[in-house]
């Protein structure tokens, strides 16, 4: 658990969804049984941060508590126990390097300076223009794609220090730096060819490596 | 070595697209209403002959675990599938939701019929956003070609799967506290009994099941559960996604039979060891719950559970991650230790006070600021926290280092020497 268990000092004072946003949310209320609607809580937060700027007014934990019918200190415990949710204002990009064991193994720890040199910030600090702030999180299930980091929905994957700081350029120029992983074609397989599913592969026009 | 043809995952790195007209290409849906027409019973029995063991990383019989569903209960009965991947090391879920998602959802539907559940929710990790989205679109398909919802493939059984997004919690992964989670609350685990099976979400009777256990039903009820059974040692058998990680020339998911030779897979499938096999320094060869294993044991190590219990670990999911000589292992294990302490939950006063000492205590072992005798305090803390909390997160924090100190105790005395040195050498 991290320590985030405070609210913002600055807080709007209202919070109610879009048209749009409400219609969602209500569709993911549908998912759970009559009188079960409290099961949609982390939807719709998720909805919540996706309108408001990636993080959660302590106004919109309580219409969301509200909506679903439960104690809106129900609602606190849940906004500050997953590290999704943002409990203060962040960066417009949001930097989240994995530096769990696999990652760290494969030069997780370069990225992070290559970050902090690039931004002049450092770890859970955002630049004074708010354009980015700089996280560390814990294994984002990508072990094999190492080291790598997420903003926003995207990963990026098999990142060194020089294609890391190439995609903070990409952002701070307003281009969209391209997601996944950075030297491969396709995902997890081992990047010198295939060693399983030859014939497919073959089909495809997919590299099988030599040995086979 | 596994052959292609008894591969179950074919399209594992996406050279194909994940959507329904691809999967059916690849065999998914074929058949699926006459699958279910054999019967619930039939269906148990057949899971019970492939011997297959949960993909998650408990590894508990399956079949047996669908048995334990009530067959005569006026409550709604439910499956939640487990795609909160987050194991360090592991990533094998993530390539069958983005890649092979309609295998998931048949095997959804085929084992929740066998325990007579009309609907289903995948947790996937709030983080897998675009697997998310590919895992929505493939059950929009199923849903639009009558292959979800009611009467689902035509089979006269209706089944309604929704997907569920979570929002950042490893500890979400271990069952109760994804029930918990689910319900909306925050995700602390449950005291068992009572088990899921009785008493599960909204306290009906519910299975949880992982996603690569789930996505191989169908190809086990097309194949036979002998076919199965067919492959690795008793108690251990059928294909199995491995994750290769870290300090191997190339990284990569692969099927391979249960009970490969651990090096046979590092160097056929990953391009071996950096720097040759003679610069392994050791591999956790099951996520980073599991104790390491030192070089020398490497070797000869099975992968299958029997084989790394054997060796005082454990198969877990699988995710195999390889460190060679140039890793300061002291500092590897402190890295898992702070995850660790990061995601306990805060429940059980020995895990959620535990990993922060050890951790701590790592931290100074890693500096070598430290006493010898800390060494066996730490250890003596790690067995006080194993087996004394409501899951087996404690366990999984103490483990570890059980297997840092089993095997590298001399280097950590090393290191507080050589601190202690300095300290001297200063004054």
């Amino acid at each position: 658990m991290s320590g985030k268990s405070f609210f913002a000092a600055e807080q709007p004072t209202s919070f109610v969804f879009t048209d749009e946003n409400l219609r969602r949310a209500q569709a993911h209320i549908a998912k759970y049984p009559a009188g079960k609607q409290a099961s949609a809580i982390l939807p719709l937060f998720h909805i919540v941060q996706e309108q408001h700027d990636n993080w959660i007014p302590r106004a919109a934990m309580n219409y969301v508590a509200d909506m679903l019918e439960m104690p809106r200190i129900k609602a606190y415990e849940v906004a500050t126990f997953y590290s999704m949710f943002n409990m203060a204002p962040v960066g417009r990009h949001t930097i989240e390097v994995c530096t769990t064991t696999p990652c760290w193994l494969r030069g997780s720890a370069d990225l992070v300076d290559a970050c902090q040199r690039r931004l002049g910030i450092t770890l859970n600090e955002t630049t004074a223009d708010r354009h980015f702030t700089l996280r560390e999180v814990e294994c984002l299930g990508a072990c094999v794609n190492a080291p790598m980091i997420q903003i926003g929905e995207h990963y990026y994957e098999d990142l060194t220090r020089e294609s890391m700081v190439g995609i903070i350029d990409d952002l701070v120029a307003g281009r969209e730096p391209k997601p996944g992983s950075q030297t491969r074609k396709y995902g997890s397989m081992n990047d010198s060819g295939t060693t399983t599913l030859i014939d497919e592969a073959r089909q495809l026009g997919v590299a099988v490596q030599e040995t086979v | 070595m596994l052959q292609d043809k008894d591969r179950i995952f074919t399209n594992i790195f996406g050279w194909q697209g994940y959507g329904l007209e691809d999967a059916r290409k690849r065999g998914d849906w074929d058949g699926t209403a006459a699958i279910l027409a054999r019967g619930r019973d039939a269906i148990i029995d057949e899971m019970k002959t492939s011997n297959m063991r949960g993909r998650g990383g408990a590894g508990f019989p399956t079949g047996m675990k669908w048995s334990f569903m009530p067959k005569n209960s006026d409550k709604p009965h439910y499956l939640v599938i487990n795609a909160d991947e987050g194991e360090p090391g592991t990533c094998k879920d993530r390539d069958i939701l983005r890649h092979e998602p309609h295998k998931l959802l048949e095997g959804a539907l085929i084992a929740a019929f066998a325990m007579g559940a009309h609907a289903a929710y995948i947790y996937v990790r709030g983080e897998f956003a675009r697997e998310i989205k590919h895992l929505q679109a493939a059950v929009d398909q199923a849903y639009e070609a009558g292959l979800l919802g009611k009467n689902a493939c035509g089979s006269g059984f209706d089944f309604d799967l929704y997907v569920h997004a979570g929002a950042g919690a490893y500890i979400v992964g271990e069952e109760t506290a994804m029930i918990e989670s689910l319900e909306g609350k925050k995700g602390q685990p449950r005291n068992k009994p009572p088990f899921p099976a009785m008493a599960g979400l909204y306290s009906c009777p519910t299975t949880v099941n992982n996603v690569e256990t789930l996505a191989s039903v169908p190809t086990i009820m097309r194949r036979g559960g002998a076919w199965f059974a067919g492959f690795g040692r008793p108690k251990n058998n059928g294909t199995k996604l491995f994750c290769i990680s870290g300090h191997v020339n190339n990284p990569c998911n692969v099927e391979e039979e249960m009970g490969i030779p651990l090096r046979e897979l590092i160097d056929k499938h990953a391009g071996g060891v950096r720097g040759g096999w003679d610069n392994l320094m050791c591999v956790i060869p099951g996520g980073s719950s599991t104790p390491l294993i030192p070089a020398n044991e490497c070797a000869d190590a099975l992968m299958d559970f029997d084989g790394l219990r054997d060796l005082k670990s454990a198969l877990g999911t699988a995710g195999v991650i390889v460190m060679d000589k140039s890793t300061d292992i002291i500092k590897a294990i402190t890295r898992l230790s702070k995850f660790y302490m990061h995601e306990s939950c805060g429940q059980c006063t020995p895990c959620r006070e535990g990993t922060g000492w050890m951790w701590r205590l790592m931290e100074r072992l890693n500096a070598g600021n430290a006493r010898f005798e800390e060494i066996d305090m730490l250890i003596d803390v790690s067995k006080q926290i194993e087996g004394h909390t409501i899951c087996a997160h404690g366990d999984a924090s103490a483990w570890p280092i059980q297997g840092l100190v089993r095997n590298y105790r001399p280097l950590i005395e090393d290191r507080i020497r050589a601190y202690a040195g300095i300290l001297q050498a200063a004054e």
